[in-house]
């Protein structure tokens, strides 16, 4: 187990284009960091650096304050697990299991193998399969042999490339929860790749989001939803995403094109003087007036909207209200769903209500909005013109604080 | 044939006799030569398909009879020679496809290309040249003069072969094995070799066939049993008397060297076997 320190790494192919691009990230001894993004952001690529299967083309890779990058990836114990899962299809799962064991000839003797496989295999729910060869096995069952690979390993780090993108949706959301629960028991500094932002958001200590080659933003799931640095951050946490209405701030109305909207004096200083800017509006952050008690109607905005449709999901109901957009903003919108592997930029707002609320297509709805949680942002520069630093540097210090605990419970089950 | 479901009566009976056809067209010739090896001298003319009495007169005399220098002499320099010739091939030709596969590096495409160049030249077209040049540098009936023509025939195809091959193979394996702690080699050897075997053995089989069954080079770039194979000694096979043609010993000839070829494919059945991969990544 060790600290793993990126210290402004940089990945450059021979065609000059830098994949990861000064990117520094200190991950604390038995932390769960996430990289996330979207396809082509460098994320596995960064992955493949810290393991050693890329070389590092500028900065400085630091395994337990060690630098590694002239070190070949068996030299660095680090255990991976792959995409493909990258099972020996001609060995057991006994032996793939014990495979990393056998190859450090004189290291183990054939009990302590045993031990350590069964140990594996009964912490995985594999005991039965052991016998098995690969092809025979259920997708689930290859993730946990893979895993079961690197546990034996004692290795300094897991790092997880997309593990469970093969996987069904159901058996992803066991899986998900089991990585959680061995990485906590083992208390093994973990980096996890992923582009799904569930298993981003459930997982991480800590998520990382890259965006072509860049860090954009690297603080606990709460912060990066609550207080994201920028529109792309924003945008990407989230799901359904984040809308963003354009609209001009004025004292203390913003100018929408759904109508005017009062907003709080923080929304209203960050804005002041710009010629335009964008709400950032989470679905949730909407709600149905007609079911809000007056005292609640009083921290927010009501403001009138005609219905497009609706979805009803039984546990929650979304309704799409749209919008004609500003052509300022166009431009940057595109781009941002562009980056976000969005197909096209929408120009409704998604809105979710509670679901006994009764909201048809058509309707003229009355929607409450809490206005003290939205964010406002730069059209150009995707900046965050309303983030409180010290309110998102809080909720990552609790989740530090979490992950220490967790900790602590785990070390003091083990000794009972 | 048919993924899905199963076959219909109708569909079913299509494919039988489609079958037996094939079968028949492609089994007759080698059950007549069979059968024409167990035929006496006297028998060799009667038209009939079975022979009237049968006899192991032939395989005696290419065996242990007259004809047995020339025959055995001949069958030691096919198998000597053959094996020589695929074992090189098969070692080169999994060194190239490994790198063809693995590595990108400038004129890949070339060796592929020249390969294939190689590999459509007619054979009749070189093996002039080859004699006046083989006469001059001395290597004229010798294993050598052989075995490096052979390569020539057989080295297309088995880098053809094996590339394809290798390009199926998880790369992601030796990658994971070299996280596991594995070198290069450990790596190469422990988790990619067991995977190419099938790949490997079906190209020695192939390659193997190709040199065995050469007639070409094996008859112009000999002149004695020093390195003369079989396909080109059955030519030299004498009758009792200059009137007689000797078609028993030869058909006996054909079937003894038949029998190596099926042996090799029963033996190695397994090993061909595709499949192996299967469950290795993904689901």
């Amino acid at each position: 187990m060790s600290s793993i320190t990126l210290q402004n790494l940089v990945k450059k192919y021979d065609d000059g284009f830098p994949a990861v691009n000064d990117i520094s990230i200190d991950i604390e001894d038995g932390e769960f960091i996430i990289l996330v993004g979207p396809s082509g952001c460098g994320k596995s690529t960064l992955l493949r650096m810290i393991v050693g299967l890329e070389d590092i083309t500028e900065g400085d890779l630091l395994i337990g304050g060690e630098r590694v990058n002239e070190k070949a990836p068996r030299e660095r114990n680090l255990a991976m697990v792959f995409q493909s899962y990258a099972l020996y299809p001609h060995l057991t799962v006994y032996e793939n299991i014990a495979f990393p064991m056998r190859l450090t000839k004189g290291q183990f003797t054939k009990e302590q193998i045993d031990e350590k496989v069964q140990y594996a295999a009964t912490m995985l729910e594999l005991t039965e399969h052991l016998d098995r060869k690969p092809a025979n096995l259920s997708g689930g069952q290859r993730q946990r042999v893979a895993m079961g690979r690197a546990i034996v390993r004692d290795a300094d780090a897991f790092l997880f490339d997309e593990p469970l993108s093969n996987l069904d949706a159901k058996l992803r959301g066991q899986m998900r929860a089991e990585i959680a629960r061995l990485q906590r028991e083992l208390n093994t500094t973990s980096v996890y790749v992923t582009h799904d932002q569930t298993e981003a958001m459930t997982l991480g200590d800590r998520v990382a989001v890259l965006k072509k080659g860049l860090l954009q933003q690297i603080a606990s799931p709460r912060e990066l939803y609550e207080q994201p640095a920028n529109l792309f951050v924003a945008g990407f946490i989230g799901s359904p995403s984040m809308n963003f209405l354009p609209g001009t701030v004025e004292g203390n109305v913003f100018s929408t094109p759904l109508g005017k909207i009062e907003i709080p004096d923080r929304a209203a200083k960050a804005g002041a003087g710009r010629d335009i800017v964008l709400a950032g509006i989470r679905p949730e952050f909407f709600e149905d007036a007609t079911q809000l008690s007056d005292v609640q109607l009083s921290k927010g905005t009501t403001f009138t909207a005609e219905i497009s449709h609706s979805e009803w999901l039984g546990n929650e109901q979304y309704a799409y209200v749209g919008y004609e957009t500003d052509e300022r903003v166009a431009d940057a919108l595109q781009n941002l769903a562009e980056e976000m592997d969005a197909d096209e930029l929408r120009t409704q707002l998604v809105v979710e209500v509670d679901a006994t609320s009764r909201f048809r297509g058509g309707d003229s709805a009355e929607l409450w909005l809490d206005t003290r949680r939205m964010h406002l942002f730069d059209p150009v520069s995707g900046e965050n013109l309303t983030r409180d630093e010290e309110a998102g540097a809080e909720l990552t210090r609790e989740a530090r604080e979490d992950r220490r605990r967790d900790a602590e419970r785990f070390a003091a089950a083990k000794k009972d | 044939m048919a993924s899905n479901g199963k076959l219909t009566g109708r569909q079913r009976l299509g494919w039988t006799v489609l079958t037996v056809v094939v079968l028949l067209y492609a089994l007759f010739p080698v059950a007549a030569i069979l059968a024409t090896s167990f035929k006496t001298q006297a028998d060799l003319g009667n038209a009939s398909f079975l022979p009237s009495s049968w006899t192991w007169e032939n395989y005696q005399m290419i065996l242990v009879g007259d004809a047995q220098g020339l025959f055995l002499t001949a069958l030691r320099n096919s198998i000597g020679i053959t094996l020589i010739a695929t074992f090189i091939a098969v070692v080169l030709a999994t060194l190239c496809a490994y790198a063809i596969a693995r590595l990108d590096f400038p004129g890949k495409k070339i060796i592929l290309g020249s390969a294939l160049a190689v590999s459509i030249f007619p054979v009749i077209s070189v093996v002039t040249p080859l004699f006046n040049l083989w006469r001059n540098i001395g290597l004229y009936d010798t294993w050598p003069g052989l075995i490096i023509p052979y390569l020539s025939l057989t080295l297309p195809i088995s880098i053809w072969t094996l590339a394809a091959f290798f390009r199926q193979i998880p790369w992601d394996l030796e990658q994971a094995a070299q996280v596991d702690g594995a070198t290069q080699w450990q790596a190469f050897r422990r988790a990619i070799v067991p995977l190419a075997m099938p790949g490997v053995f079906t190209t020695a089989i192939i390659a193997f066939f190709i040199a065995w069954n050469d007639f070409v080079y094996g008859i112009s770039l000999t002149s004695t049993e020093a390195a003369r194979p079989v396909p080109a000694a059955l030519a030299f096979f004498t009758g009792a008397s200059q009137f007689e043609e000797p078609t028993g010993a030869i058909s006996a000839a054909a079937i003894v060297v038949t029998i190596p070829v099926v042996v090799l494919v029963l033996l190695f059945q397994r090993q061909i076997v595709s499949g192996l991969t299967q469950g290795a990544v993904k689901g």
